[in-house]
């Protein structure tokens, strides 16, 4: 690891040091420096409700939720050798709120069971083999987008196929919300729910960085290097798949992180697929939390959703990518 | 001594048959080249031979190599593709550390001996100058020596190389040839797939001429570059002379396709 990317994880972990801070003072009601300390501690009862029923698990699973999404985002880069590789591209968020949705609308389960993030894990599972096996092995940056496009498309469709069906008119509302992502409203039984999915992902896609750099130079030159392509890629799918179905099951589809992350720190790590995974995972906790603390302070009537103002942000980050690169892209279509 | 051997090798691949019947033992110390037209089956047979098509026909000292595990495999057998990919900018003396994770090393985590085998391996293509720089900003050329110098890494007994002259200037196509000849003399087994008759008749101990998915002539130069049998497979003419007691050779004219008929 270079000199560089040793010190930028420390200035990560103080940059959301202060962003949990400020999240957990920042809201309807501010708190104050002695506010918060005093609400940790139980001496002020006002201030300790806020922080621990309200803040501190909304604070908890957007950080989380956001390392997980950094994380898949680099992963899934770093094994399709493709920089534009997102999970939201895809269609894992909106295949796992699919999965999700299912199970909550065909009424079988509660809505803080643990069978929702399983469910959430089964879609995303499935929309990333399904676009692994469209584009194929050696999927072009064209094929990926197109074959995750349609993928998305399909789990939007039938989601909005169970919307209909759905006999609860307020089912309509709730499920629309949910999918745009949010944070609102979180408790500690939500971090509790999702938690042991997205360690058991992260601890699968943290322990992939030598497999990436292996796979820096394709596939085949990896496999001659000793490495089990099949075990690995069934590995990483896998760590995807279980982060962001835990993800998705709490906080409802946030796209655009696991993009736009490891971009930001990539150059820092000079492109090293195994050393960008921990600091985009920062980078993406810290992105996530500040829409989230976004999304609070803005006025608005309801509340601001956190995956609208993601989208907001990333996709004028993805079409610069695309404008850049575009020369590859076109060459890879041909 | 290390013997690497097909045994009646034939693969298809998409439903085509690529090869048909491969039989053929080579040893180390020997420099082999692979000659053929495209589509030969030149390719395949090189990722047969490194184990990559997992078949059985394949043999490592007598033992089959599909049952050997990924790493000891890794370990005695360096692959070089004939395009190589560099997606990330990664410095050039990464990618070329890349050839030691057979041995169990990570970029992090490079011994003394790792650091020896890169900084060899750097030399032996030119890259001194060039080891810290972005990997994406060299020009094909020297990507090219950059991928090679990343197979040297690994030091394995036996080197297959696809190709690895093909984007190089003159200069460095003779400086690579002669260091995998160097490789050769110092006992290991360098198998090269080359599309430069002319390097192939200067630097091999022994070539497989490859025809058609099938191997039409097998032996030393002087034996197999003929100019009946260069132009049965390749249809072309050849001038050819004496230089320092080699027989230097180069294509000179395509003839016309009538041998088809």
């Amino acid at each position: 690891m270079t000199m560089r990317a040793v010190r930028l994880v420390p200035a990560l972990i103080i940059l959301l040091v202060a962003l949990t801070c400020a999240s957990l003072m920042i809201g309807s009601v501010s708190l104050s420096w002695i506010d918060l300390i005093k609400g940790f501690i139980r001496q002020d009862q006002t201030a300790a409700l806020i922080i621990y029923d309200i803040r501190l698990p909304r604070t908890l699973l957007a950080l989380s939720v956001g390392f997980v999404l950094g994380l898949s985002g680099a992963a899934l880069q770093g094994l399709l050798r493709n920089p534009l590789a997102d999970p939201a591209l895809f269609g894992a968020p909106q295949a796992a709120a699919l999965g999700a949705v299912l199970v909550l609308y065909t009424g079988t389960v509660e809505a803080l069971s643990f069978a929702l993030p399983v469910a959430a894990l089964g879609g995303a599972l499935l929309s990333v083999l399904l676009v692994l096996a469209v584009a194929g092995r050696v999927a072009g940056v064209t094929t990926l987008i197109l074959a995750g496009l349609a993928v998305a498309s399909l789990a939007a469709a039938l989601t909005s196929i169970v919307i209909n069906l759905s006999a609860n008119p307020f089912a309509v509302t709730e499920i629309v919300f949910w999918l745009l992502g949010s944070f609102e409203d979180r408790s500690f039984r939500h971090v509790a729910m999702a938690a042991p999915f997205m360690v058991i992902g992260s601890l699968l896609l943290l322990r992939a960085g030598e497999p990436l750099r292996a796979l820096t130079l394709g596939e085949e030159t990896a496999e001659s290097l000793g490495l089990s392509l099949v075990r690995e890629r069934i590995l990483i799918v896998l760590g995807v798949a279980c982060a962001l179905g835990g993800a998705v099951s709490v906080s409802g589809a946030i796209g655009f992180v696991g993009l736009v992350a490891p971009h930001l720190v990539r150059d820092a790590v000079k492109g090293d697929p195994k050393a960008v995974l921990l600091p985009a995972a920062l980078v993406g906790a810290a992105l996530t939390l500040s829409a989230d603390m976004l999304a609070r302070l803005v006025p608005a009537p309801t509340e601001l959703k956190v995956g609208a103002l993601t989208a907001l942000m990333g996709v004028p980050f993805f079409l610069a990518i695309i404008a850049r690169r575009r020369g590859a892209i076109a060459a890879d279509a041909s | 001594m290390t013997e690497l051997a097909a045994h009646d090798l034939t693969v298809s691949l998409g439903g085509r048959i690529v090869l048909k019947g491969i039989d053929f033992a080579a040893q180390s110390g020997e420099l082999i080249c692979i000659l053929g037209p495209n589509g030969a089956g030149k390719s395949t047979l090189l990722r047969a031979l490194a184990g990559l098509l997992k078949t059985k026909s394949i043999t490592l000292d007598g033992q089959a190599l599909n049952v050997l595990s990924p790493v000891a495999r890794a370990r005695t057998i360096g692959w070089l593709p004939q395009t190589g990919q560099a997606v990330w900018p990664l410095a050039v003396r990464s990618v070329v550390a890349l050839g030691r994770m057979p041995h169990g090393a990570t970029l992090d985590s490079l011994t003394a001996r790792d650091d020896m085998a890169i900084a060899q391996a750097l030399s032996a293509c030119d890259l001194d100058a060039l080891a810290d720089r972005d990997i994406t900003t060299l020009s094909g050329g020297e990507q090219a020596r950059a991928f090679l110098a990343r197979a040297l890494a690994v030091e394995a007994p036996i080197l297959l190389t696809d190709e690895p002259v093909s984007a190089l200037d003159p200069r460095h196509q003779l400086s690579v040839m002669e260091t995998l000849q160097a490789q050769a003399r110092a006992n290991r087994l360098v198998i090269v797939v080359l599309h430069d008759l002319a390097l192939a008749a200067r630097f091999a101990d022994r070539i497989i001429l490859m025809d058609k998915g099938a191997i039409a002539a097998d032996g030393a130069p002087a034996a197999v570059l003929t100019p009946e049998q260069l132009g049965a497979v390749f249809g072309v003419e050849i001038v050819s002379f004496e230089r320092d007691g080699v027989r230097a050779i180069l294509p000179w004219a395509a003839r016309s396709m009538e041998r088809e008929a």
